[in-house]
């Protein structure tokens, strides 16, 4: 079984992780000239302001690039697959895909969102967002 | 070119450094220490005339721990590069930047650590890091550098059908030039494709053992002058004609995943424009490449950024031979920091001023201009009329 190493949320990216528990793919959106930034940040780089909202992304996606994530001294129980994804609404972020063969994974795949729960390194759990091939089902465990 | 009298402009006066060892059995102060002395009296100076200094912000050695045993009395500069190894270059460029205008006279940079021995950059991140652009990557699995790097080398190699023997062809020419290297860690040990093909995999489908960096013990020191101060000294200055560096709004040292052209080194693109600007050089006059490779497919990617080759063919220029012996821009002359040593880029520097004094292991007939790229921060380097 994966273990997760947490992230360590701060008032910049809480809402992201808070929304992942609640089965939601949020990105952080300027609440005043709509600009999307990922990874979260205070401020808008466009405007300036300080105001947020978040964009609830339809997890929607096609493969940009991958890798097979395991290493040598500290083998994870299951390598991972770990990709960076073109969510549909035109931003990128980083996740794995799971439940599919080495061998099918493509750059350009479609893929979509389902929402997995962990246990972490620190003894707690954690929801993270996870992708599967599109039109697939849920995760198995 | 840049609006400086010739005679108050920049050069590198002296270079020192330790062995490159797996074990270097002393304190990282110590080899900071004997790396930098050995750079002061190969610049015919005094600890007592070096009145500034530069490191990384990395660097665990302190500055003032340092002067003590050195001997400096005072530093009336002092200042530290940002990020990793893509700030090796940038060093030289805050020393240059005191002694042209004055804040110094002679400005001592130095690095050193013990990153085999003690804390290995290659390891997986396990603490919680306080730098927040972890918590979207590590808990992924993103937890070393071979891995976050690899997310955006898989795309290179995507755009242009680049396989991992590709990668392994830089391989076998760096240590090829680390194999005549004594001071190199691979020296005499050359190794073949297939050699680099069987080692084991770090990160696949995308990078093998022998792609990756020497995790090393060691230091380097140089020492920055000005041209009008070295021409009283016995030493044997290079002229720095161009020094710059490159941070872009959406780039990341590691995480440079969003907002970019994976298929493109932004930064040394940008950084390199501004080089041969203000060097009034172009790529052919380059006789000397010592270009950073934390790992083998940013030696493509910087090939192509700083105009060596095009988009793309950076995989056909190495397999053509043009980087190495006797070919037209041979490239890391010392080994590289995969056969030579990984001393965060640092020791690139000196290699390059080794061409331009004539005494590198591995000589470059005539060099006049060397080119150092870290990435995102660069030189270039010139011999002395």
């Amino acid at each position: 079984m994966i273990q997760v190493r947490p992230p360590v949320p701060n008032q910049d990216d809480a809402f992201h992780w808070e929304g992942a528990r609640h089965g939601k793919l949020l990105l952080q959106r300027c609440a005043e000239c709509g600009t999307v930034r990922h990874p979260p940040a205070p401020m808008c780089g466009a405007c300036g302001s300080l105001e947020t909202d978040a964009l609830e992304c339809s997890g929607r996606g096609t493969v940009h690039s991958w890798i097979l994530s395991h290493h040598p001294t500290e083998p994870d129980a299951a390598p991972r697959v770990v990709i960076l994804v073109d969510l549909e609404e035109g931003h990128r972020f980083v996740s794995n895909l799971v439940d599919t063969p080495l061998d099918e994974v493509r750059n350009g795949m479609a893929v979509e969102v389902r929402f997995v729960e962990y246990p972490t390194t620190d003894g707690e759990r954690i929801v993270l967002p996870q992708f599967v091939p599109a039109g697939g089902g849920e995760v198995r465990r | 070119m840049r609006d400086v009298p010739s005679h108050r402009r920049a050069v590198i006066a002296g270079i020192g450094h330790t062995e490159f060892s797996q074990s270097s059995g002393r304190s990282p102060l110590q080899l900071a220490a004997e790396a930098s002395l050995a750079a002061i009296r190969d610049a015919c100076l005094s600890p007592a005339e070096i009145d500034g200094n530069v490191t990384f912000a990395m660097d665990n050695n302190d500055e003032l721990a340092l002067i003590r045993s050195l001997g400096i009395p005072e530093l009336r500069f002092s200042a530290r590069t940002r990020g990793g190894g893509g700030g090796a270059c940038a060093t030289i460029q805050l020393a240059a930047a005191a002694v042209e205008s004055g804040h110094a006279d002679a400005v001592l940079v130095y690095r050193a650590f013990n990153e085999r021995s003690g804390h290995r950059f290659g390891q997986p991140q396990v603490a919680p890091n306080p730098d927040p652009a972890w918590n979207q990557h590590k808990p992924y699995g993103l937890d070393t550098p071979a891995k976050i790097y690899a997310l955006a080398f898989q795309r290179y190699m995507h755009e242009h059908g680049l396989t991992n023997a590709d990668f392994g062809r830089y391989t076998v020419v760096a240590r090829d030039w680390a194999s005549t290297n004594p001071n190199a860690q691979f020296y005499e040990r050359p190794i073949t494709l297939e050699d680099h093909q069987a080692s084991r995999w770090i990160v696949e489908p995308i990078l093998r053992k022998l792609d990756c960096c020497l995790e090393t013990d060691g230091g380097v020191g140089l020492v920055v002058t000005r041209a009008d101060r070295a021409a009283d000294l016995a030493c044997e200055p290079v002229d720095i004609l161009s020094a710059t560096a490159s941070q872009i709004e959406h780039g990341h040292e590691m995480f440079a995943y969003y907002d970019q052209d994976l298929g493109e080194h932004q930064e040394a693109a940008a950084m390199g424009r501004r080089l041969y600007a203000e060097s009034d050089l172009t790529p052919a006059d380059i006789d000397v490449a010592m270009i950073y490779e934390n790992f083998t497919p940013v030696v493509f990617l910087q090939l192509e950024a700083l105009g060596f080759c095009g988009r793309g063919e950076a995989r056909d220029f190495i397999a053509d031979g043009h980087i190495g012996r006797g070919g037209s821009l041979p490239v890391n002359t010392n080994g590289g920091l995969l056969g030579e040593g990984y001393i965060h880029g640092m020791n690139n520097i000196v290699e390059g001023v080794r061409q331009l004094r004539g005494t590198s292991p591995n000589q470059i007939s005539g060099a006049q201009h060397v080119l150092v790229s870290a990435g995102r921060s660069g030189l270039v380097l010139g011999r002395r009329p």
